[in-house]
C-alpha cells in the first residue's frame, strides 16, 4: 500500500488541503480526490491537452504532474473560470460561436486561451493557432474555436478600452 | 503506476545524499514529461522519484559576455524562450527550446531533463553541441564536466552513475560575428518528435566560414556532431556548392533507422536538406553580430 | 407528410441560438462517462495481449486475486456460451460469437491489444499492478495483417469456423464476397476513349475520439443492472450487453452519459459488459477507463484496404464504364464497411456499365467499427482521383466533368430505387462559384484539388415525447445521445412546432427506462430520424392542445386552431389562449399533456458534398500544408446552421488527418508503434486553416422539415481532394494515402528523376 502525502495548494482561489499517493498525477488527483472532473483525460502523455489547468498562471499539462508537486500552487482548472455563476468571456464566446460539439476538449482549450489572452491581448490567427496547438479538437477542425478566441480576445480589448475612457 | 516515493530536496547536498542512498532505484526529475509517461508504461522503473527543481543552482539562467551561459538543469524551456538574453545570444538553442512540444510541456520541461532523457532525437541536445556546451556534473565523489557530445551515451542512457545529478549546461560565449540556429523536420507543424533535427554555429571572418558545428538528432543512436561536414566548411564562402556538400557530408555521418516517423531514407535525404538551410540561416544571424 | 419547406418562414428553425447544454460544457459541469463516481466503487482494469495471434494455453490469476486491494478477476469462463451466427442489431449486423469472443478473447487472441481478462481493485493502479501478476501461457502464432497476407495461398486461417458465401465448406480469412452489377462492362470499356486503371492502397485510421471508452456498471443482487457509459447508442449498448452477459434486455437500464467525440467508434460495446460481470462479483459498482493506448490498440478503427479501380469515358467527357475491385480488412472478426464502400464508390455518378467486387477479408487487427460514412472515404480516394483523371485527359474542368456526369432527381442508384430530390450538383456548383474556387492560387508548389462525395445516411427507429410543463413550457426527451449539439434542434424543432421562444423548451437524452427504443446516433440520422419523431411529437402535443382547448371553450375540436403558438376559437367572442394560459388548468381539464410519437423513418435523403483545398508542397521534403478549404454540402435544411457548419468541418478536418499522416504502424510481430497521440497524428490547430462552409439546402421530400443527414458525407472528399491538389502542385498522382512526407518525397524524386531522365534523352 503507497502511503499518502498531505498537500497544501490553493485551487480556484480556495486553500484547499487534500491527500494523495506520490504516483497520483495531478489530473488524478483533481478529478478522483477532489472531485473536480472538468479536467479530462484524453491520453496521459501531454499530447491532447484535455487536462491543461494553470499552475502558477501557466498551462500545464496536468496529466504529466504530480499531484503532490502542487503543494504550495496557485492553481486553477475550468471550474475556476466562472466568477460567481459569471461566465468568463471566452465561455460565452464558446457559445456563441459554437466553438464546442461534443465539449471533452473544451475546458483544455478554454484555459489555454485565456492564459494566451492573459499575456497577449491582440493575438493573430497564427498566434491563436500556435497557443492553441497543444489541444487536440477531433470535432470541430478548430475553425470555430479559432474565431471564439479572436472574438473573445476583441471583446476584452474593447471593454478595457471603455473602462479607460470612463475614468 | 507502481508505487513510488517522492522528496523535493532545496539542495544540492540533499539531493545528492538521496541520490546516493538509493543508487538505481531514484532518478532525479524536473518536468516529468518523459518520467512519468515512461514509468507509467513500464519503460524505466524507479521507486523514488527526486523533485530537483526546489534547488536554486538548477534553476539559474545567466550570460555573462566573457564567461558564456549557465543554464540551469531545471529551467523550463519556457523561460528561454521568453528571455531576451537567451534570443540574442542563442537564438538556435532558444529555437530548439520553443520547438519542444506544446506550450504546456515548454511550461514544464526543461533543456537539462531532455538532455538526461538520452533519446536520439531530442530537439535541444544537437543545439547545445553545435554551441559547444558541456554538462556540468555532481555527484558522491564530486564535481566532472562532460562535453554535451559526451553525454548520451545510447538511446535513453546517459554518462550518470547512480548518486549523480545534472546541474547545469555551460555554454561558451558566442565570439563576435557568430550565431546558432536550430531547425527540425515533423509531419505536422508542431507536437511531434523530431524525424531529423539539424543544429548549427558558425563564427565568420568577413564572408567566410572561421568555425563552424555541425550536430544532428534522430539520424542515429545518439545524436552526433558531423565534424566533417563542419571542419570542411572552414576559411571558404558559404556559397550554394559548400552547402551542397555540408548538406551531403552530414548525411553521410548519419546512420539512420526505418521507423514509424520515417524512413532511412528519407532521413538521410531531410539531414542534407536541413543541414543546408540551418547553415544559411545561422550565417544570415552571424552576419549581423 | 412531404411539405415543401423551401419557402416556409421559420420562426427558430434556421437560426443560431446557444445550445441548451452549453453552460454545463464549458463550465466542466457535464458529466461524461468517466466522471461518475459512486460510494464503494471500484475500478477496473483488463489485460490486453501483446501477441497479434496466438493461442491462450492458460490463464492463472490467483497471484493477481493475493494482491491486497483486488477484490474480483473474470475471463471468458465468466461468459456463457454465445452462438455463432448473424443477428441484426440497429445499423449492425452480430455474431453473437464474435461479439463475445472480442469482449474476452476464448481460445485465441486476435490481435494486439485483444482482451483476455478483466481486475476490479479498490485502486486503478492497484488494477493495473494486478494484471502484471497475471500468468498467461500463449502458443503465438505467424500474424496475418494485410487483405495479400490473409488471402494467400496457405494463409494461416484466424477462425477456424469461418466460411464464406463462395467457398463451401472451405476454412478461409475472406469472410464475404459482395457484387454489383449494371449492363455490360466489355462494351463500355469498348465505347472509351480513355481507360484509367490504377491501384490504389489506404492504411488503417482511428476515429480518434479525444475521449476513451468507459463504463460504469452496477449489479444489484436482484439482478437488475445499470450501465454508465459514453455510447451513441444505449439501446445497443443494452441489447449488446444483454447478449453477452445472457441477461434478459429488461434487466439492464443504459444511461448514456455525455460522450466525448464517438463518430461511429462509440456504437458497440467493450468495456461495459465486463463492468457488470465485475459488479455482479464483487457487489460493488465498477468503473472502468480506457487508456489511451488500448483505445488504439483494441478499439474498432476503420479498414485499410486495396482498391483496384478502371475507368471510362468518351472524350467529351461521359463515364462508360468502370470496373472496380476492393477488399478491406475487416479486423479480427468479420465485418468491414467494404459493401457499403462499394455502393458510394461511384453512386454520385451515371455510370451505365460498371461492376464491383467487395471482398470482407479478417486480418489480425482490431475489429473495424463505423467511423463515418463507413468504407466511403477509402473508395472515394480511388474513384475521385481517377475521375480527376480522366477529366484532365478529356481537358475538361473536374467540377464540369461531375456537373455533366452528376446524379439528379430520378437517376438510378447503384442498388434500389432511383433518387428522389437530391442535391449533388448544386454542390458542385456551389463551389464553382464560391470565392474560394473563383480565386487565383499563385505561387510556386501550389495546386488545388476537388473531389465529391456520397453517403446514404440512415432512418431507422426513434422514439420522442413532448411534456407540457404546469407553467406552459415544455421539454422533449428523446433516447439520442448528443455527439455534435443535436438536443439543440430537438429543442427548435419543438419550439417552432408550439410556437415557443426555443428557450422555453428543455430538451433531455433519457435512458433505456425513460424512452423508447431508440436507434444508434450514427448514420446521420439523429436530426433527420429522432427530429422526425420530435417533429411528429410535438404535433400530438398540439393536437392534445387543441381537444384540450375545445374542452375549455366547450366547444368541437374541429372549431379550435393553433397558430402562432396560440389557440384561437373559429368564429368570434373567444379571445385567444396561449399555451401559458392554459396549462396552469391541466390538473382541472383532464390531466397533463405529453406528445408522443414512435418512428421508424422512411424517407432518408442522401448526402452529397463536394470540397476544393489549396496545397503548397515543400519539393525538398514532401511535407504538405493546407492553405485553404471549402466544402459545399446539402443538408436539405439546416435546423441549426452553426451545428452543420460543425458537422461540415469537422468532417473535413478528418479526412485532411486521414489524407496526410493519420496510419496504424504495425511492426513485423504484429504489435501496435504507434497507440497514442504523440505518432498516431491527428491535425492540430497549428495544422488547418479556416474551413469554409457553403451550406446547401435541397429539401428531402421525405422529411416533414426537408432535413437531410449531414454528420457523415464531409469526410469523404477530403483524402481525394488533397491528392489531386498535390497533383496540381508537384505533378505526382498518389495512390497510397496517407500521402505522408517520407511517401510523397520519395513520389516526387522518382518523377524528378524520371522527368531529367526522358529530357537527357531528347
Amino acid at each position: 500500500m503507497s502511503k499518502k502525502t498531505l498537500v497544501e495548494a490553493t485551487i480556484n482561489g480556495e486553500t484547499v488541503e487534500f491527500l494523495c499517493e506520490p504516483r497520483q498525477s495531478l489530473l488524478e488527483t483533481l478529478r478522483d480526490v477532489l472531485e473536480l472532473t472538468g479536467s479530462k483525460e484524453g491520453c496521459l502523455t501531454g499530447d491532447c491537452g484535455a487536462c491543461t489547468v494553470l499552475v502558477d498562471g501557466r498551462p500545464v499539462c496536468s496529466c504529466l504532474m504530480l499531484g503532490v508537486e502542487a503543494q504550495g500552487k496557485n492553481i486553477v482548472t475550468v471550474e475556476g473560470l466562472a466568477i460567481n455563476g459569471v461566465l468568463h468571456v471566452l465561455q460565452n464566446k464558446f457559445l456563441e460561436h459554437a466553438a464546442l460539439q461534443c465539449g471533452i476538449c473544451t475546458p483544455g482549450f478554454l484555459i489555454s486561451a485565456k492564459s494566451l489572452l492573459d499575456r497577449n491581448p491582440k493575438p493573430t490567427e497564427h498566434e491563436v493557432r500556435y497557443a492553441l496547438a497543444g489541444n487536440l479538437c477531433r470535432c470541430t477542425g478548430y475553425d470555430k474555436i479559432v474565431k471564439a478566441v479572436l472574438d473573445a480576445a476583441a471583446d476584452i480589448r474593447s471593454q478595457g478600452e471603455g473602462k479607460a475612457a470612463a475614468r | 503506476m507502481h508505487a513510488i516515493t517522492y522528496e523535493a530536496p532545496t539542495t544540492l547536498d540533499q539531493a545528492v545524499s538521496i541520490l546516493k542512498t538509493h543508487g538505481e532505484n531514484a532518478r532525479p526529475f524536473c518536468g516529468g514529461t518523459d518520467i512519468i509517461i515512461q514509468l507509467r508504461a513500464g519503460v524505466r522503473r524507479t521507486e523514488h522519484l527526486v523533485d530537483v527543481k526546489k534547488i536554486k543552482e538548477l534553476q539559474t539562467l545567466s550570460f555573462d559576455a566573457k564567461k558564456g551561459l549557465r543554464l540551469g538543469a531545471a529551467v523550463p524551456c519556457i523561460e528561454i524562450s521568453e528571455s531576451d538574453v537567451m534570443r540574442r545570444h542563442y537564438p538556435g538553442l532558444t529555437e530548439a527550446a520553443h520547438l519542444i512540444g506544446s506550450l504546456q510541456i515548454q511550461n514544464r520541461a526543461s533543456v537539462g531533463g531532455n538532455l538526461c532523457n538520452g533519446s536520439p532525437a531530442a530537439d535541444t541536445t544537437p543545439a547545445l553541441m553545435a554551441l559547444g556546451a558541456r554538462a556540468r556534473i555532481v555527484g558522491p565523489n564530486g564535481e566532472r564536466e562532460v562535453p554535451v557530445e559526451a553525454f548520451v551515451v545510447s538511446p535513453g542512457r546517459t554518462v550518470l552513475k547512480p548518486g549523480e545529478l545534472l546541474v547545469e549546461l555551460l555554454v561558451p560565449a558566442p565570439a563576435p560575428h557568430s550565431s546558432d540556429a536550430y531547425l527540425r523536420f515533423i509531419p505536422r507543424n508542431e507536437m511531434d518528435i523530431a524525424v531529423v533535427g539539424v543544429g548549427a554555429a558558425l563564427t565568420l571572418d568577413g564572408d567566410k566560414v572561421k568555425a563552424a558545428r555541425i550536430a544532428l538528432g534522430a539520424v542515429a543512436p545518439t545524436p552526433i556532431l558531423a565534424s566533417k561536414a563542419a571542419d570542411a566548411l572552414i576559411g571558404m564562402k558559404l556559397d550554394a556548392a559548400a552547402l551542397e556538400a555540408a548538406g551531403r557530408a552530414a548525411s553521410e555521418a548519419c546512420s539512420p533507422i526505418d521507423d514509424m516517423r520515417g524512413t532511412a531514407e528519407f532521413r538521410l535525404h531531410i539531414a542534407a536538406v536541413l543541414t543546408r538551410r540551418v547553415l544559411s540561416i545561422a550565417a544570415e544571424r552571424a552576419k549581423k553580430n | 407528410m412531404a411539405e415543401s419547406t423551401t419557402t416556409r418562414d421559420f420562426k427558430v428553425i434556421g437560426t443560431r441560438p446557444i445550445r441548451p447544454d452549453g453552460v454545463d460544457k464549458v463550465t466542466g459541469r457535464a458529466k461524461f462517462g468517466a466522471d461518475y463516481a459512486f460510494p464503494g466503487m471500484l475500478h477496473g482494469k483488463v489485460l490486453r495481449s501483446p501477441h497479434a495471434h496466438a493461442i491462450i494455453k492458460s490463464i492463472k490469476i490467483d497471484k493477481a486475486l493475493k494482491l491486497p486491494g483486488v477484490k474480483a478477476i473474470v475471463t471468458s469462463k465468466d461468459l456463457p456460451a454465445a452462438e455463432n451466427k448473424l443477428e441484426q442489431s440497429g445499423e449492425m449486423t452480430v455474431n453473437p460469437m464474435h461479439l463475445s469472443m472480442n469482449i474476452l478473447a476464448h481460445d485465441k487472441v486476435l490481435y494486439d491489444g485483444h482482451a483476455i481478462a478483466a481486475v476490479a481493485a479498490t485502486s486503478p493502479h492497484i488494477a493495473e499492478e494486478a494484471l502484471r501478476l497475471i500468468e498467461v501461457e500463449y502458443e503465438v502464432l505467424p500474424p496475418v495483417m494485410t487483405v495479400d497476407a490473409a488471402t494467400k495461398p496457405g494463409a494461416p486461417i484466424l477462425l477456424k469456423d469461418l466460411r464464406n458465401n463462395e467457398e463451401g465448406d472451405k476454412p478461409t480469412n475472406v469472410a464475404q464476397h459482395y457484387q454489383f452489377k449494371r449492363g455490360d462492362i466489355a462494351a463500355g470499356f469498348k465505347a472509351a476513349d480513355y481507360v484509367i486503371e490504377r491501384e490504389f492502397n489506404t492504411a488503417m485510421v482511428h476515429q480518434g475520439y479525444i475521449e476513451p471508452h468507459n463504463a460504469v456498471g452496477i449489479y444489484n443482487s436482484d439482478g437488475q443492472a445499470t450501465i454508465y457509459c459514453s455510447t451513441q447508442g444505449a439501446f445497443d449498448v443494452r441489447s449488446l450487453s444483454a447478449q453477452v452477459l445472457g441477461m434478459p434486455v429488461g434487466k439492464i437500464k443504459v444511461v448514456p452519459a455525455e460522450i466525448g467525440g464517438g463518430f461511429g467508434g462509440k456504437t458497440t460495446i467493450y468495456l461495459e459488459p465486463l463492468s457488470v460481470l465485475l459488479s455482479k462479483k464483487t457487489g460493488a459498482p465498477v468503473k472502468l477507463v480506457m487508456s489511451r493506448s488500448e483505445v488504439l490498440r483494441a478499439s474498432g478503427p476503420t479498414p485499410g484496404g486495396k482498391i483496384k479501380l478502371k475507368m471510362g469515358a468518351t472524350r467529351d467527357g461521359k463515364l462508360v464504364a468502370a470496373e472496380i475491385w476492393m477488399a478491406y480488412e475487416a479486423g479480427a472478426f468479420p465485418g468491414s464497411p467494404v459493401a457499403a464502400g462499394a455502393l458510394c464508390i461511384i453512386a454520385p455518378y451515371l455510370v451505365e456499365n460498371f461492376q464491383i467486387d467487395a471482398y470482407d477479408v479478417v486480418v489480425n487487427r482490431p475489429k473495424t467499427n463505423a467511423y463515418r460514412a463507413p468504407g466511403t472515404t477509402q473508395a472515394a480516394f480511388a474513384s475521385e482521383t481517377v475521375i480527376d483523371e480522366l477529366a484532365e485527359k478529356c481537358g475538361i474542368d473536374p467540377i464540369d466533368f461531375r456537373i455533366n456526369n452528376g446524379v439528379k432527381e430520378g437517376s438510378p442508384q447503384i442498388m434500389g430505387p432511383p433518387f428522389k430530390r437530391i442535391g449533388f450538383i448544386q454542390t458542385c456548383e456551389a463551389i464553382k462559384n464560391s470565392p474560394h474556387y473563383k480565386s487565383k492560387l499563385t505561387g510556386k508548389f501550389r495546386g488545388r484539388g476537388v473531389a465529391s462525395g456520397f453517403w446514404f445516411n440512415a432512418g431507422m427507429q426513434s422514439s420522442a415525447t413532448v411534456n407540457i410543463h404546469t407553467d406552459g413550457t415544455a421539454s422533449v426527451v428523446t433516447g439520442s445521445p448528443d455527439i455534435g449539439g443535436s438536443r439543440a434542434s430537438m429543442a427548435m424543432i419543438t419550439a417552432e412546432v408550439l410556437g415557443m421562444p426555443m428557450t422555453d423548451v428543455r430538451p433531455i437524452t433519457a435512458d433505456t427506462d425513460s424512452i423508447g427504443h431508440t436507434d444508434v446516433t450514427a448514420g446521420s440520422r439523429v436530426t433527420f430520424a429522432t427530429g422526425m419523431a420530435v417533429y411528429e411529437a410535438a404535433r400530438d402535443a398540439v393536437r392534445q392542445l387543441i381537444e384540450r382547448a375545445a374542452k375549455v371553450w366547450e366547444k368541437k375540436p374541429d372549431e379550435v386552431e393553433f397558430r402562432d403558438g396560440m389557440l384561437h376559437a373559429k368564429g368570434n367572442g373567444v379571445p385567444p389562449m396561449s399555451i401559458k394560459q392554459l396549462a396552469p388548468r391541466f390538473p382541472r381539464t383532464g390531466g397533463p399533456i405529453t406528445g408522443r410519437a414512435s418512428v421508424n423513418a422512411r424517407g432518408v435523403g442522401p448526402g452529397f458534398a463536394t470540397t476544393v483545398v489549396d496545397v503548397e508542397v515543400d519539393p525538398d521534403t514532401g511535407k504538405v500544408q493546407v492553405l485553404r478549404c471549402t466544402i459545399a454540402q446539402d443538408a436539405g435544411k439546416a435546423i441549426h446552421p452553426s451545428y452543420v457548419e460543425g458537422q461540415m468541418q469537422g468532417g473535413t478536418a478528418q479526412g485532411i488527418g486521414w489524407a496526410l499522416n493519420e496510419e496504424y504502424f504495425y511492426d513485423d510481430k504484429g504489435t501496435l508503434r504507434n497507440s497514442g497521440f504523440l505518432d498516431y497524428r491527428i491535425p492540430t490547430c497549428l495544422d488547418l486553416p479556416m474551413i469554409e462552409t457553403v451550406i446547401v439546402e435541397e429539401a428531402n421530400p421525405g422529411h416533414p422539415l426537408g432535413v437531410r443527414g449531414v454528420g457523415e458525407v464531409s469526410i469523404v472528399p477530403p483524402v481525394a481532394a488533397v491528392a489531386n491538389a498535390i497533383y496540381r502542385a508537384v505533378g505526382v498522382r498518389m495512390t497510397q494515402a496517407p500521402m505522408s512526407p517520407p511517401r510523397l518525397l520519395k513520389a516526387i524524386l522518382k518523377h524528378r528523376a524520371a522527368a531529367q531522365h526522358s529530357a537527357a534523352a531528347d
